[in-house]
């Protein structure tokens, strides 16, 4: 599988540490039990697209947001996760 | 037919022209008691012990392959006891124990074969840790052995006991451990559950609930919808995707995990044996394959394949300790779906929804529990109340803080 960092260009997923789904959203503070039980523990873990972060450990230490799909590892798109988060109109 | 010496040696004298299909092919009926979601060695334990143990026989097992299509007919086979914490050492020593006896309970030829399980250490820590580990086996009365250096080099002089990163110190040995033979698991709790009146209905997908009210009364498949006044999910590494069909979000991901066989040997190696530096773990079948393992590919995978930089990863912990392993030539190779739980530990509970009940989460060592998994869920889905061996087992243990993690290494499924 080679991902391509915006940073380093096309390099292999070994290079890669993955650290899972990018969707859940920390909540805040004070948001309670049920709100954090939900976002340490429960996953969507979909089959087909999905949006996870890598972290670029043998590169330039950058993470990134990876859209892939989990049938057949097809990587649709890779970004910055700084850009991601701008993209989606809030700060991660 | 019952299988025995004698109608074997029958059987070989008229040309063994006697063999029937051990099981036989039903159309789904309109309805049943029980239904079964997931054709693989847990689904079919699970209704052969609803049958066998619970008397409950209007039972369906469906499954959206064929039987054994799954993780059973694709896993290294390896078996054992050799746990740490309270929620998992009865549990798998009760599977063990039912290892002990399936081949007589089931009248089939499983192939269960105590050749021993090996876990290498390589410093004082990990002499240590395994130290406990069997301390507390031993406290349940399950056997455990902490080998020198020197037993173990008498067992298996060909490892590399010098390695200058990750020299072989000892080990912990499980002799009741080992391995059995996956298709055969499949193929005896099938024949065994089809002759007490189980249907086994297979190329039936499920692929919705039935829903009266808040409660679950069935199953929607690709051949057609099946009434069930309860039922079980067993499907392995499709867990959330079944779950999400009744609206569940579940502490689970889904990964891959490869295994590899190389080209027929003489025997060769005795036993099963861990390289506890790396994650290597091989074993040779009765077929003269080296059949190993090591780590997942390490991100969420529903691909059923591998990729190269495991395969790299598990000949190189191969190597470390077994440098011969490097003349044989690597035969087959494939990757599996299984849950990763976030805890490492299998998960057997009722769900929050009436008539829906979970059978999930094994990780990469659900093989061993087989046998305990289907006798504990058939107690539960009987009983509506856990059996006391996998009471610990729970899905809300999550959110209460009581979860069963194994391996001390927090909530990260790609750390297991
Ligand atoms: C490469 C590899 C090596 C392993 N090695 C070991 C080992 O050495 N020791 C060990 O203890 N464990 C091992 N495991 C883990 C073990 O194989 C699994 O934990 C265990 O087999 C899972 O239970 P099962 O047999 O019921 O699953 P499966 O055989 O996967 O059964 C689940 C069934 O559900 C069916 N299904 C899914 N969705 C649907 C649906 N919608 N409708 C109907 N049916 C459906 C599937 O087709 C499948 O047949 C290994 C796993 C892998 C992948
Ligand atoms: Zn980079």
């Amino acid at each position: 599988m080679l991902i391509t960092c915006p940073f380093c260009g096309p390099r292999d997923a070994a290079e890669f540490t993955y650290r899972g789904d990018a969707a859940p959203v920390r909540p805040a503070a004070d948001a309670g039990e049920a709100a954090f039980f939900d976002y340490v523990y429960l996953r969507d873990n979909p089959a087909g697209p999905i949006r996870e972060h890598w972290f670029h450990r043998a590169g330039c230490h950058g993470w990134v947001t990876v859209a892939r799909d989990t049938r057949t590892h097809a990587i649709e798109s890779v970004v910055a996760v700084e850009a991601a988060a701008v993209a989606e109109g809030g700060a991660r | 037919m019952t299988y025995s010496i004698a109608s074997l040696v029958a059987g070989a004298l008229t040309g063994h022209r006697h063999w029937k299909p051990a099981w036989r092919k039903p159309a789904p009926k309109p309805a049943y008691d029980i239904v079964v979601v997931g054709g693989g060695g847990h689904g079919l334990a699970t209704a052969y012990h609803l049958a066998a143990t619970f008397g409950i026989r209007n039972v369906a097992v469906v499954e959206k392959g064929w039987i054994g299509s799954g993780n059973a007919g694709r896993n290294t086979t390896i078996i054992r006891s050799n746990y740490l914490l309270p929620g998992n050492v009865p549990f798998y020593e009760l599977s063990m124990k039912l290892w002990e006896r399936q081949e007589a309970d089931l009248n089939f030829n499983t192939m269960v074969s105590q050749r021993g399980v090996l876990n290498l250490y390589h410093s004082d820590s990990q002499r240590d840790a395994y130290a406990r580990r069997g301390n507390s086996m031993r406290l349940h009365g399950i056997d455990a052995e902490l080998l020198t250096r020197e037993e173990v080099m008498a067992r298996h002089p060909y490892l590399d006991y010098d390695n200058a990163r990750f020299p072989i110190r000892g080990g912990l040995l499980q002799r009741r451990g080992g391995t059995a033979r996956h298709d055969g698991v499949v193929w005896g709790y099938a024949r065994a559950a089809d002759r007490l009146g189980v249907d086994i209905i297979e190329n039936a997908e499920v692929t919705g609930f039935l829903r009266e009210g808040g409660r679950i009364v069935g199953v929607e498949t690709s051949r057609g919808a099946i009434r069930a006044g309860k039922v079980g999910m067993a499907v392995a590494g499709n867990t959330s995707r079944v779950a999400t069909l009744a609206g569940l979000r579940l502490p689970i991901e889904s990964h891959v995990l490869q295994a590899f066989v190389s080209e027929g040997l003489k025997p060769t190696v005795d036993g099963v044996i861990t390289f506890g530096a790396g994650h290597f773990y091989v074993s040779q079948s009765d077929k003269g394959g080296l059949v190993f393992g090591g780590d997942i590919d390490g991100y969420n995978s529903y691909a059923q394949r591998g990729n190269l930089p495991v395969i790299r990863d598990v000949c190189e912990g191969g190597m470390a300790v077994m440098p011969m392993i490097g003349r044989a030539r690597i035969l087959r190779h494939w990757g599996g779906i299984m849950d990763m739980s976030m805890d490492g530990s299998p998960i057997i509970d009722r769900t929050p929804i009436d008539g829906l009940y979970l059978n999930a989460g094994w990780c990469y060592g659900g093989f061993k529990a087989t046998p305990a998994s289907g006798m504990t869920f058939a107690h539960l889905l009987a009983r509506d109340e856990p059996h006391p061996d996998a009471a610990l087992l729970t899905l809300d243990r999550f959110r209460t803080g009581a979860v069963v993690d194994e391996k001390g290494m927090g909530a990260q499924p790609n750390l297991h």
